[in-house]
């Protein structure tokens, strides 16, 4: 089994590692995964009128969990939290050509953005009238 | 790409080129291509001295008889049989069966089948360093034990058990003592002339020889004997039937002869390139060495970097060749059943990696292996969260993880 091209990519050349203030409120954190399971990873997220502007991540995990969590903070910048709060893990999978005994990867990394999502919205609560969306 | 640095000799080795030689010799029409059971003519007659010449050279490595050595086609047969072979030959004796939790799956496997046709196993749990609590082993021992099966040096963490002490044990109470040497025969030197061992396997493809390869040695003083497992024209005095392979028999005999000529060399020289691997660790932060570093085998480091995950490092690593115990890099997505039998939590397990020198490994590659290492540990520790969390000094055990 060989890496793939795109994860070898994101591996050589993570986009947008690093971290973000917690306690921020304009910081959404999703921490995901255990170690036991050999995955863990942080995604952070920085809202600006409802807008993600920046994204930050660490993955504990192998080739194909930095991938997707990488490809994640890259495809999220510029999205609203409905687009971020909607994407599938397939989207990843399918970008990086995971196999299928690496799928689960990507699933960890869908979890990591509804995570940081719903901890952004547990910090600014939407007011009355609003526009809602909310995480399932 | 140029091919990557080989240091997982434990998981298979190159065939040495003066077995290839051999080998290739035995194999076209102006080769020994014979039938070694052709007792009428010279094909035969040729093919059977080149088997005898090979079985002399295996059990010479082994300070065995020629006659208590049958060949097998690798060590996984070797152990099937020597495990069913007993516990259906000895069945009336007993029921029970001893084992370690940390032996390969040709010797687990087995037993669960066994434990499926009726006998009752017992896996024992080795101590921390991996080796045998040779305590809990005497308490173990039943009136209805037959059989008991340890490996000699084990090929995840190259613990080296004591067959000396478990093996009177086992004579003392009447048990069949079984040893899977195949990480160890031809690196250490082992003499079932004085060693209370009654069977043992062996494999080729661990020690330079071809894959595809093995054989069983069954002890004749005191006699052993076994129900076969291979039916078919009563080969290798009933126990294993099946046309020799001549190629394949000479190219194991070959392998061993060079190895009881190298060994005593090869030891000293590979010992010394896994000390320099380790130097070459030792002074990071966060590193553990899994299995007792004394009673271990010269050529193996299990070494875990925590907080990095044992795949995303090999891939990174990925101009070395080498093993490890994380989950992501197995089919079943389970860590590693060895290190977790020694105790050692799963993160560790997953952030697990084995290095085995050889005979073609220089100083040069374990120097280039120790800076690429080093760099891509540090490199991936940036990538890690676990990483940040310990040095803000959280208690990695007190944080509640959201498992998927």
């Amino acid at each position: 089994m060989a890496y793939s091209d795109k994860v070898m990519d994101h591996y050589e050349n993570p986009r947008n590692v690093g971290k973000f203030d917690p306690k921020e409120s304009n910081i959404g954190t999703g921490m995901v995964g255990a170690p036991a399971c050999g995955d863990v990873m942080r995604l952070q997220i920085q809202v600006e009128d409802g807008i993600i502007t920046d994204a930050k991540f660490k993955t504990y995990g192998c080739g194909s969990a930095i991938a997707s969590s990488s490809l994640l903070t890259t495809m999220v910048k510029g999205m609203n939290l409905e687009e971020a709060g909607a994407i599938q893990n397939m989207d990843l999978a399918d970008e990086l050509a995971l196999p299928p005994v690496k799928i689960h990867c990507s699933v960890l990394a869908e979890d990591a953005i509804k995570s940081a999502i719903a901890d952004y919205q547990g910090k600014n609560p939407v007011p009355e009238g609003a526009n809602y969306f909310e995480i399932k | 790409m140029t091919s990557p640095t080989y240091m997982d000799y434990s998981a298979t080795t190159p065939v040495d080129h003066r077995v290839a030689e051999k080998m290739a010799e035995c194999l076209s029409i102006e080769g020994t291509f014979g039938n070694p059971a052709s007792r009428s003519h010279y094909y035969g007659w040729q093919a059977e001295a080149a088997v005898d010449k090979a079985r002399k050279q295996v059990a010479d490595l082994v300070g065995a008889d020629p006659k208590e050595i049958v060949w097998t086609s690798g060590a996984t047969e070797s152990n099937n049989l020597a495990l069913k072979g007993i516990a259906h030959f000895y069945k009336k004796r007993g029921n029970h069966i001893i084992t370690l939790k940390t032996e390969h799956k040709a010797i687990l496997d087995t037993c669960r089948q066994l434990e499926r046709e009726g006998f009752e196993v017992t896996y024992m749990s080795p101590l921390p360093s991996g080796l045998l609590d040779i305590e809990e082993l005497k308490a173990t021992i039943r009136e209805d034990t037959i059989l008991a099966s340890f490996m000699h040096v084990n090929n995840e963490i190259g613990v080296i058990q004591d067959l000396q002490v478990i093996g009177d044990i086992c004579r003392e109470r009447k048990v069949f003592f079984h040893v899977d040497a195949s990480q160890s025969v031809g690196k250490l030197p082992i003499n079932l002339t004085e060693l209370p061992v009654d069977l043992m396997s062996f494999s080729a493809h661990k020690i330079y020889g071809p894959k595809g390869m093995g054989a069983l040695y069954v002890s004749r003083k005191p006699r052993v004997r076994l129900e076969a497992q291979m039916h078919g024209g009563g080969h290798e005095r009933g126990m294993r039937s099946g046309t020799l392979a001549t190629h394949q028999i000479v190219g194991m005999g070959e392998a061993f002869a060079i190895a009881q000529e190298m060994m005593a060399d090869e030891e000293v020289r590979t010992r010394g390139l896994r000390d320099r691997l380790y130097a070459g660790f030792s002074d990071m932060e966060e590193v553990k060495v899994n299995g007792d570093m004394e009673q271990r085998i010269g050529n193996n480091l299990n070494i875990s970097f925590n907080h990095v995950e044992g795949e995303s490092l090999m891939m990174a690593i990925n101009g070395i060749a080498v093993s490890s115990g994380s989950a992501c890099t197995s089919a079943s997505l389970e860590p590693s059943y060895v290190l977790r039998a020694i105790g050692l939590p799963d993160e560790l397990s997953a952030s697990s990696i084995r290095f085995s020198v050889g005979r073609f490994t220089t100083e040069k590659d374990v120097d280039n292996a120790i800076t690429l290492v080093r760099q891509k540990v540090e490199k991936l520790r940036e990538l890690s969260p676990l990483w940040d969390m310990y040095k803000d000094g959280i208690d990695l055990n007190t944080v509640v993880w959201a498992a998927h």
